[in-house]
C-alpha cells in the first residue's frame, strides 16, 4: 500500500491529515498559507482549510512562536513552522523559557501540545547564517522532544505523531531531505516515535547517526561492504529522548561504535551519545566509542570548503575502516584485530574532513541505492530513500 | 457604580496590600526567598482591571502577579503557600512568586522574562478568536516591556488579526531601576498603540473607579467585535523593583509625593462615609438626606473599613500560617511535572 513520496510531500501529507482529523489543529509562520510554504510542506492546505488554521504570520519568530505556546495553553494545537532553524535563534525564549516550562512552572496544570517545525542543515552554499544545525541547543532543554526523520515515511509518522502528543515536540527537517524520496504506507502501523530504527545490520561495527547523515552512513556501509566490513547502521530518528537500548544491543554484537553527525563536534549531540554509551557498555567495547562531526567552523560559503567541514560518505567509510582496523589504516579486505589503545579514529577522521578539502566532490547523495533491506527493529525494513542533492535554498519551489 | 463592586474593589486593594506586606515580612523572616517583586501603589491597576473581566476571560500576567492571582480570586493561602515554594501552593510549589498559574480561573501565568506574556496572550487570543468564542484575555505588562521586540510584535498580530485583547501597561514609570525618561524615546506608552491600529487610552492607574470604567469599556468594545484595545495605566510602586531592591535610584521626594496618591486612601475616601465633622458643615437639616445618599451609592462608615481590614488581616494571616505548616514538594513531583511524556505515550 506504500507509495513513492518526496520527503515534503509525506510531511504535507501528515499536515493534511491532522488537520482534517482535528479541528484544534492549526499551522502558522512565514509563508505557510499562500505561499505554500518555503518547502512546500503546507501546499494547498490555505485554500482547503482557511486563514485561520493555516496562518501567514509577520516574520517576527519569538512572537509567532509564543503565539503558539499561548494557543496551545487554551486548548489549540498549533503546529509552528520556522523557516530555517537559523531564525529559531530569534524564538528561543518562547520554546525554551515558555513552551518548555510552563507546564513544568504551572505545577502540571497545564499540557503544552506544540509541534515547531524545523528546516536546517548544511545545504548547498547559503552562508554561515543559514547552514547551522542546533540540535545539542535543544537537547539540553529539559521539557522538550526533539525529532529527527530521515526518510519520508518517519517524516510522515513522527509528524503526525507530534501533533498528536500532548508534549512539546521539535521536529528537525534536514533541507538536503526535503527532495529526497521513499516509499510512505499511510495505513503501516508506525513505530514509537523516538524509537531507533537498526537500517542495516552488520556485526563489524555499529554506525549511529540521524538525518540526513543516516542516509550517507548507509551509503557508507554499503562501500565498506566491498572491503568485507560490516556495518550495523542505526538511525536514532530522535534525538531527545534517545534510544539507548537499540544502540546497546548493537554494540553488545558489534563491539565497536562511531557515531556520525553533521552538527559541530564540540559539545554537540554526539558527545552526550558517546558519553552515555560508554558509560554504559563499556564492557562491551573493543575500542573507545569514536565520534565523526562536523568541523567547529562556521560553514564557509565556498562549495568546496563547506563540503569539507562536514563528514561525508568517504569519510565515514575511513572513519569505520581505520575503527575496525587501526594497524592497517585504509588497507581494505585485511582482517586485524583492532587494539583498543591504538585507535585515535576520532581525530583521525575529523583529519579526514579537514584533509580532503581538495578532494573532488563526491555526489554521495547520488549513490544512493538500497543497500541490504534493513531489518528494522520495528520490523519495517524501511528502504533507505535515494535522496538527490537539489538545491533547495529557502523559497526554492522547484525539486 | 454599584455598591457591590466599590466594595469589592476596595476589599480586593486592602487585601492585596496587606498580603503583600506580610509577604515582605516572611521575606525578612526568611520564610520566602528568592526575588519578590511587590504591588504596594499599584492596587488600583489589578483591581479594576480584573474586577472587570468575566469568568470565562482569560489573564495573562508577569513576574509582579501575587495580587493580580488574588484579585482573580484564588485562595490566599494557595498564593501564599506558593511564595513559601510548599506542595500546597497554587504551581505545587515549582513555580515560586514569578510563575504562578490557576487553570479553573483561567489565570494563565505570571512570566518572568520582560514582554513575554505578550506573545503568550496574543496565542490565547488567537484561539479564542479561531473558536469564535465571546472571550477576552487579558495582557499585563509594565513600561519596561514596551521596548521589547515581542510588544511591538504581538501588538501587529493583534492589530492585523483584530484579536479579542486587551493590553494594559501598568507604567510605574521604572524599567527595574531606569526612569522612563531615560528608557523610552516617547514616554507616552498608549501612543505606540497607533502604530499597530490599536485603540488606546490612558487613566489615572491610581483610581481604582477610573481603571475599571476604562477596562469595562474596552473589553466591551473587544466583545463587540472591536478588536484589540489598550489602556495604559498611570502608576507607580512604593517600594524597590524586587525585596533585592531598595529602590534607592529614586529621588525621596518623588517616593513621597507619589504614596500622597495612595490609590487605597484615595479609594476609601471615596466610599468612606462622611465624618461628625463633616455632617456638621452640611447642617443637621440635609444629615438625613444625605446619609440616605450616600448609603445608596455605596459608601461605607469609618468601623465599617476598619471592619474590612480586619477581615483581610485575618485572611493573611491564615494564609500565612497555612503555608508554613503546608509540606514541602517531594522531587517525585519535580519529576512527574518535569518528565516529557506526562501523558504515558510508548515512546520507544
Amino acid at each position: 500500500m506504500s507509495e513513492e513520496l518526496l520527503y515534503w510531500q509525506a510531511l504535507n501529507r501528515a499536515m493534511d491529515a491532522e488537520l482534517a482529523a482535528d479541528a484544534s489543529v492549526f499551522t502558522l509562520g512565514e509563508d505557510v498559507g499562500l505561499y505554500g510554504g518555503s518547502y512546500r510542506v503546507t501546499e494547498g492546505l490555505y485554500a482547503k482549510y482557511g486563514e485561520w488554521r493555516v496562518r501567514d504570520t509577520p516574520i517576527s519568530e519569538n512572537s509567532f512562536t509564543g503565539l503558539g505556546v499561548g494557543a496551545a495553553l487554551a486548548g489549540l494545537r498549533p503546529v509552528v513552522e520556522i523557516m530555517t532553524i537559523n531564525f529559531m535563534l530569534l524564538a528561543l525564549d518562547s520554546i525554551i523559557n515558555a513552551a518548555a516550562k510552563i507546564p513544568f512552572m504551572s505545577g502540571g496544570q497545564f499540557s503544552m501540545p506544540l509541534v515547531v517545525r524545523v528546516p536546517g542543515g548544511v545545504a548547498h552554499q547559503l552562508g554561515a547564517q543559514h547552514s547551522q544545525r542546533l540540535e545539542y541547543t535543544l537537547m539540553n532543554v529539559p521539557g522538550l522532544r526533539v525529532a529527527v526523520p530521515s526518510t519520508p515515511q518517519d517524516a510522515y509518522w513522527q509528524l503526525r505523531q507530534a501533533i498528536v502528543s500532548d508534549e512539546p515536540i521539535i521536529v528537525l527537517e534536514h533541507e538536503l531531505l526535503y527532495f529526497s524520496k521513499g516509499p510512505v504506507d499511510v495505513l503501516a502501523e508506525a513505530p514509537p516515535m523516538h524509537r531507533a530504527l537498526v537500517r542495516r545490520e552488520g556485526h563489524d561495527l555499529t554506525i549511529v547517526s540521524y538525518s540526513r547523515h543516516a542516509v550517507l552512513s548507509q551509503e557508507a556501509a554499503v562501500e565498506l561492504s566491498k572491503e568485507g566490513i560490516e556495518a550495523e547502521v542505526i538511525d536514532l530518528r530522535s534525538l531527545k529522548p534517545i534510544d539507548w537500548d537499540t544502540c546497546a544491543a548493537s554494540l553488545a554484537k558489534t563491539h565497536r561504535m562511531l557515531v556520525v553527525e553533521e552538527d559541530c563536534r564540540f559539545a554537540g549531540a554526539g558527545a552526550e551519545i558517546v558519553a552515555t554509551l560508554t558509560e554504559r557498555c563499556f564492557d562491551s567495547l573493543d575500542a573507545p566509542v569514536q565520534r565523526l562531526a562536523g568541523l567547529d567552523i562556521s560553514t564557509p560559503f565556498n562549495g568546496a570548503l563547506e563540503a569539507a567541514t562536514i563528514p561525508r560518505v568517504p569519510d565515514i567509510v575511513a572513519g569505520a575502516r581505520a575503527l575496525c582496523r587501526p594497524a592497517q589504516g585504509s588497507n581494505a579486505g585485511t582482517k586485524s584485530a583492532p587494539s583498543p589503545k591504538s585507535t585515535s579514529t576520532g581525530e583521525a577522521a575529523a583529519g579526514v574532513a579537514q584533509a580532503t578539502t581538495a578532494a573532488p566532490k563526491t555526489a554521495p547523495l547520488e549513490t544512493a541505492g538500497a543497500p541490504k533491506a534493513p531489518a528494522a527493529a520495528a520490523g519495517k525494513g524501511v528502504p533507505v530513500p535515494a535522496a538527490k542533492p537539489a538545491a533547495a535554498p529557502a523559497k526554492t519551489k522547484d525539486a | 457604580m454599584e455598591r457591590d463592586t466599590l466594595h469589592r474593589l476596595l476589599r480586593d486593594m486592602l487585601l492585596a496590600r496587606a498580603f503583600e506586606e506580610r509577604a515582605a515580612e516572611e521575606y525578612t523572616k526568611g520564610n520566602i526567598v528568592g526575588f519578590l517583586h511587590l504591588y504596594p501603589g499599584e492596587e488600583a491597576v489589578g483591581a479594576g482591571i480584573i474586577n472587570a473581566a468575566g469568568p470565562s476571560d482569560y489573564i495573562v500576567s508577569t513576574y509582579r502577579e501575587h495580587a493580580h492571582a488574588l484579585m482573580r480570586g484564588t485562595p490566599a493561602r494557595k498564593v501564599m503557600a506558593e511564595l513559601f515554594g510548599r506542595a500546597t501552593g497554587m504551581s505545587g510549589g515549582m513555580g515560586g512568586s514569578m510563575h504562578m498559574f490557576d487553570s479553573k480561573l483561567r489565570f494563565m501565568g505570571g512570566y518572568a522574562i520582560v514582554g513575554e506574556s505578550c506573545p503568550i496572550a496574543l496565542g490565547i487570543a488567537y484561539a479564542v478568536a479561531m473558536r469564535g468564542l465571546p472571550e477576552a484575555v487579558i495582557c499585563f505588562f509594565g513600561d519596561g516591556a514596551v521596548n521589547q521586540g515581542t510588544f511591538h510584535e504581538s501588538l501587529n498580530m493583534a492589530g492585523l488579526w483584530r484579536l479579542p485583547l486587551l493590553f494594559v501597561c501598568e507604567n510605574n514609570h521604572y524599567a527595574i531601576g531606569t526612569e522612563i525618561h531615560r528608557h523610552s524615546a516617547v514616554v507616552e506608552v498608549f501612543k505606540r498603540a497607533a502604530a499597530y491600529n490599536i485603540p488606546a487610552e490612558k487613566v489615572d492607574g491610581m483610581d481604582v473607579q477610573k481603571v475599571y470604567e476604562a477596562a469595562r469599556r474596552a473589553l466591551d468594545r473587544i466583545r463587540s467585535g472591536g478588536g484589540p484595545q489598550f489602556i495604559e495605566c498611570d502608576t507607580y510602586r512604593y517600594g524597590g523593583h524586587s525585596m533585592a531592591d531598595p529602590g534607592s535610584y529614586r529621588p525621596a521626594v518623588e517616593v513621597k509625593a507619589q504614596k500622597a496618591w495612595d490609590p487605597i486612601s484615595a479609594a476609601i475616601r471615596e466610599v468612606e462615609y462622611p465624618t461628625r465633622a463633616v455632617l456638621a458643615e452640611v447642617g443637621p437639616d440635609n444629615i438625613g438626606q444625605m446619609t440616605a445618599h450616600m448609603v445608596e451609592a455605596g459608601h461605607l462608615a469609618e468601623a465599617d473599613v476598619e471592619a474590612l481590614k480586619k477581615e483581610v488581616q485575618a485572611i493573611v494571616e491564615d494564609a500565612a500560617q497555612f503555608a508554613l505548616q503546608s509540606p514541602q514538594p517531594t522531587m517525585e513531583a519535580a519529576w512527574a511535572h518535569m518528565n516529557c511524556n506526562r501523558h504515558h505515550e510508548v515512546l520507544i
